[in-house]
């Protein structure tokens, strides 16, 4: 620890702390626009100048210069001042005055502190540089003249998304940060750039020119393309999303945000079910709430309860899920499932189907071994936290990779293969990295769905049980056992037991004309042809896809940013979202439909709110009981399912062909398409 | 003056043989073993007490440098970068050592590397300096051959060697820690400091970044000792220093000189006088571009050192002495300097990236004239703005010749905007033809 004193306050702060964080320590808040948190220090837009009281050289960037014991750091003198006015006077002068078409306005940096450290008029009579624009895809307008040139795009690119294709070239006054190829960014976390950008060099192309950052209402949410749970703010204006941006959670998504869920919000428009729907006479017909609930509910009643089923999708709420469970279980049906995909799971511990080292314990790790899973598409945010321990310099992190791998994945991987047989080498020690794997302290293994998804998943999870087991993976202070989920509602589903219970059919067996009546709440990740002719289906969503389009009814359901909801993350993280809008035309909360739905049938459920229906589910499922990470004991002693049976010689597959358009949502958005289409011309060019 | 006895550089004019024979002769690699024999501490003691300062411009104390590495090699290993990317306008004396003397800079760079635990030394020469670099590179080449570098060095039993880098024109490279980033094969843009290159340097590990100059001298050091290197010249600006004269002299030349001596003896006894008589003397830049101008008056008693140019408000810098006339238009020639800053500055930091082009344009507008006297004062106070607030020296190099061009001679720059008021109508307003062009490619 090092003490200092920050315009006399008194601080301590760990050695090696930089003079900036000391002094956001001491509550000063020091100018920057290269200094980033998270990005390595570049120390060249010299605005967070300060002074240290008799050093040789009084005033240094402050963030670029370490604390030492006993230093006198004044952040207000006129010396200080003069310098950051000098600096803002000189990044000013090629900057163009466009502030009221830029879309930064109101939320730039530079804007910001030119109004405490600019001058009130230019002394700067000479022309100003333009910069010629350049492309970086659909997702990020730029305006390079705006650019300031503070690195950080570049450093982002560099070190957090791991795709080195921002650079600058040239020199001096004509130095401009450019895409070396101009043919859109390749990376799943692009969207974060715009965050990065201090100024308007780089905007949103989505919604250029469509609000300004003061018309916005802001409300908390979780994010439901994938099963990180980033944290996101859902901006509004009147009942539309204008905007994601992500929160900052150092545990879960730090400040990064998935494209697919920053930019896929267009897709909230398109497509929309507002209104019920019932097929009469084989044609869908519009109906009113109350005829559509009648509907559904007489051709509940009138079947055989066990010829009942439901299937809940990848964006649920728990809530939601909760409900129709009851409704399920109160007809007498226990045919539930909420794997679309028939992934197996071993839910005898909570801790055998939960990425249990934590998000932020990736960091701690230091081996890898990735069963069946590509993180970048799956879940690119916490491929970052992975790219960010493979960085760091303190240890090796050596991490192999099992499975398909359709890009790069943005660090080093050994690549052991796309057949899983390997697993069976490394458990006999036969294996290159079965000494990595024994050598480690704090072993990780990931099993993704590429494997949980395949016939002989049992096989395989025992495998990586005992290959668990074996390497010490989960040792009283440390539990690498991962299963990485890509559905945001899956941890939650299995949590709440939305699975086959008692003898009751799986979505295999539902499929295989093993009922009647078909629930779907949400669900339109499964080939929809499979479901029998003779079949009743019941579509609860909000989105009009093929599933819509087979249904018998359609009740209009409401999108995560148009409901409150809980939903837990591949961690097994309990997180609530709240409503940021309402849902469109007759559209209403999923929760509530199945409520009327279930007061229809004569089987009324418990619970008459929100409220009130998470006590129920909490009485239910203790789980859900607070927010946060939940306690969940693995103990790999007590696994009961090894089976003899042996890994099947196949490759793995990848369980995202497609990584823009993996949901109801992200298909209906515009911009998710655009991007889909652009990264397939690229690889088919790079194909060639 | 220096006596022909204490000259290092026996052969600038390149009169003799450069190669490992010629170099012999003249006492080079002569008996190298018995200097590395006396260890790591005695040879940075020797050099420290020499009181020999970097030849590069900064003048730190090359010895002090040395004693700055890690005293054991720990887990990585250390480096010597050998700084030859010569590159400031009015200095060319590293070129004459290479090309004259290239076994110098071989045996210094075994020495210096010996010193300070390297068993590897990069040299980084300036990419124009072709011929030099093949001069360089037979010298390395006959070294090998005879042992004197390689494996077991000179029969030491210390393991050395030695690399070419060839840098690629930028003038930016020539700052230390931008050439590590150019010899790693980045973009040559200077680093933060701290860490400075003793801790973290090349590929991260411990680095020495010396002069050609600084390099070269050390084996004569350790031969005739630090005594004798510290007789000649003045206190705490010792030994012979490698010259440049150029510009408006009879003869323009690099000699070897002792520090301190007055820098008018310098120009007419080396140079030859100024051309047409030391009374058509107008301004002496005394150490390469950056360094502040100095007027008739002060060149009369000025000596050439460290402190004393210093004294002045220049500095002693590479010794590359730039003699301007009368006939100099001396606004177009710091003009000229601005262009060649803006055109070096790497871009990274803000004030110098956009400042050195606000200066160079404004720089330009006031050699036709066509300005306003309160631009003299804001060049000033952007100049102010830019010197100190950057992470390399570059900031300076942009400021200093403008400013010592304002306070020196500000009434030619008053005169001139006068003129232009007078032929152009007298207007008060600054007029801006619609064609001025800008930039200075």
């Amino acid at each position: 620890m090092t003490k200092l004193t920050v315009d006399g306050i008194q601080v301590e702060v760990p050695s090696g702390t930089s003079v900036l964080q000391a002094c956001e320590v001491a509550g000063k808040e020091i100018p920057r626009f290269c200094y980033h948190e998270r990005l390595s220090v570049a120390g060249n837009c010299r605005m967070c100048i300060v002074e240290i009281a008799g050093s040789r050289k009084p005033l240094v960037s402050s963030c670029s210069q370490p604390v030492g014991e006993g230093m006198v750091v004044k952040t207000d003198t006129e010396a200080v001042r003069a310098a950051r006015r000098g600096t803002m006077e000189l990044l000013l002068i090629n900057h163009p005055l466009d502030c009221p078409i830029c879309d930064q306005g109101g939320e730039c940096d530079l804007q910001d502190q030119a109004f405490a450290y600019g001058r009130d008029c230019s002394r700067f009579s000479e022309k100003k540089r333009a910069v010629r624009d350049k492309y970086m895809g659909p997702l990020i307008r730029t305006v390079m003249t705006r650019c300031i040139q503070c690195s950080r795009c570049i450093r982002f690119t560099n070190e957090i998304a791991g795709v080195p294709e921002l650079g600058g070239i040239n020199r001096g006054e004509n130095l401009e940060i450019t895409p070396f190829i101009e043919q859109g960014l390749s990376s799943e976390l692009s969207g974060n750039l715009i965050d990065v950008c201090p100024v308007g060099a780089l905007t949103s192309r989505p919604t250029a020119f469509h609000f300004r950052s003061w018309e916005l209402k802001n409300s908390d949410a979780i994010d439901v393309m994938d099963a990180v749970g980033t944290n996101i703010m859902i901006q509004v204006r009147g009942n539309e999303v204008m905007r994601i941006l992500p929160r900052i959670n150092d545990d879960v998504n730090e400040e990064w945000l998935s494209d697919k869920g920053r930019f896929s919000l267009d897709g909230l428009k398109n497509r929309r079910l507002d209104r019920p729907w019932v097929r009469i006479n084989g044609k869908l017909t519009e109906v009113s709430w109350e005829e559509a609930v009648n509907a559904a509910a007489t051709k509940l009643k009138s079947v055989s309860a066990d010829r009942i089923g439901a299937i809940a999708g990848d964006l649920c709420d728990a809530e939601s899920m909760f409900a129709l469970k009851q409704l399920m279980n109160n007809l007498g049906s226990s045919n539930t499932d909420c794997c679309q995909d028939g992934a197996f799971y071993d839910l005898s511990q909570r801790g055998l189907y939960l990425f249990n080292s934590t998000i932020a314990g990736i960091e701690n790790a230091d081996a890898l071994l990735i069963i069946g899973s590509f993180p970048r598409h799956e879940a690119p945010v916490l491929n970052a936290r992975i790219r960010k321990r493979w960085l760091s310099l303190t240890q090796e992190f050596p991490i192999g990779m099992v499975g398909p791998l359709p890009s790069d994945p943005n660090y080093k991987v050994s690549h052991l293969g796309q057949d899983l047989s390997v697993i069976d080498q490394i458990l006999e020690g036969k294996h290159d990295f079965a000494e990595i794997l024994k050598s480690a302290k704090k072993p990780m293994i990931i099993l993704g769905h590429g494997a949980l998804t395949r016939s002989d998943a049992s096989a395989i999870f025992s495998k990586v049980v005992q290959l668990a087991t074996k390497y010490e993976v989960v040792t009283p202070n440390w539990n690498g056992f991962n299963v990485l989920h890509h559905s945001a509602s899956r941890v939650a589903g299995l949590d709440l037991g939305f699975v086959p219970q008692n003898q009751g059919k799986n979505i295999a067996a539902m499929l295989n004309n093993g009922v009647e009546v078909l629930w779907l709440l949400d669900a339109d990740e499964f080939d929809v042809k499979t479901i029998p002719d003779n079949c009743f289906v019941i579509y609860q969503g909000h989105h009009g896809e093929k599933a819509a389009a087979r249904a018998d009814v359609i009740l209009p359901g409401a999108t995560y940013t148009e409901k409150s909801g809980t939903y837990t993350n591949t961690e097994g993280r309990v997180q609530r979202s709240y409503r940021a809008i309402f849902p469109p035309g007759m559209a209403k909360e999923d929760w509530s439909i199945i409520v009327a739905v279930a007061k229809a049938c004569e089987h009324e459920l418990p619970f008459y709110d929100l409220e009130s229906l998470r006590d129920q589910m909490v009485k239910n499922h203790p789980v859900f009981a607070s927010i946060g990470l939940q306690e969940s004991n693995l103990d790999l002693q007590k696994y009961t399912g090894a089976t003899s049976k042996n890994i099947e010689k196949q490759p793995v597959m990848s369980i995202i062909s497609d990584y823009f358009l993996t949901n109801s949502i992200s298909r209906a958005s515009s911009t998710m398409q655009e991007c889909s289409k652009l990264r397939q011309t690229i690889s088919a060019e790079a194909a060639e | 003056m220096l006596s022909d006895k204490d000259r290092i550089f026996t052969n600038l004019y390149g009169h003799d043989d450069w190669h490992l024979a010629g170099a012999r002769k003249r006492g080079d690699w002569d008996n190298t073993k018995a200097i590395l024999a006396l260890g790591r501490e005695t040879i940075i003691k020797t050099i420290i007490e020499s009181g020999l300062r970097g030849r590069g411009g900064a003048g730190f104390s090359t010895g002090m440098k040395w004693s700055f590495m890690p005293k054991k090699e720990g887990p990585l290993p250390h480096y010597m970068v050998i700084n030859g990317d010569e590159s400031e306008p009015g200095t060319c004396k590293d070129r004459e050592v290479m090309r004259h003397e290239p076994h110098k800079i071989v045996e210094g760079a075994l020495l210096a590397s010996f010193a300070i635990g390297a068993h590897t030394a990069y040299i980084y020469i300036r990419g124009e300096y072709y011929n030099e670099a093949n001069h360089l590179q037979a010298a390395i080449d006959e070294a090998y051959e005879a042992g004197l570098i390689g494996k077991n060095a000179c029969g030491s039993g210390w393991d050395f060697d030695f690399y070419i880098h060839r840098g690629a024109g930028a003038y930016i490279c020539g700052e230390e820690t931008a050439q590590l980033e150019s010899l790693e094969g980045k973009k040559g843009m200077p680093r933060l400091k701290p860490p400075f290159p003793a801790g973290s340097g090349l590929y991260g590990c411990p680095t020495t970044i010396n002069n050609v100059e600084s390099i070269s001298v050390t084996p004569t050091i350790m031969r005739r000792g630090a005594a004798w290197f510290a007789g000649i010249g003045r206190p705490n600006n010792t030994g012979p220093k490698l010259m440049a004269l150029s510009g408006h002299i009879e003869k323009p030349c690099v000699f070897e000189e002792a520090l301190g001596v007055p820098l008018k003896k310098i120009i007419e006894k080396h140079g030859g006088g100024v051309r047409g008589g030391w009374d058509n003397l107008l301004a002496v830049i005394p150490g390469g571009s950056t360094m502040p101008l100095l007027t008739k008056e002060v060149c009369e008693t000025v000596l050439m050192d460290f402190d004393d140019l210093r004294k002045v408000g220049s500095g002693l810098g590479t010794a590359g002495i730039i003699v301007m006339d009368k006939s100099t238009d001396l606004i177009k020639a710091i003009a000229r300097i601005s262009a060649f800053y803006k055109h070096e500055s790497c871009g990274q930091c803000s004030p110098c990236r956009e400042g050195s082009g606000w200066v160079m344009r404004v720089m330009q507008r006031m050699v036709e004239g066509r300005a306003e006297i309160e631009e003299i004062d804001l060049l000033e106070k952007i100049t102010g703005q830019i010197e100190n607030a950057t992470i390399c020296a570059m900031g300076m190099s942009v400021a200093w010749p403008v400013q010592a061009l304002i306070r020196n001679f500000r009434p030619m720059m008053e005169q001139r905007i006068h003129e232009y008021k007078a032929n152009h109508g007298g207007a008060t307003q600054v007029q801006v033809p619609a064609e001025f062009s800008v930039g200075a490619r």
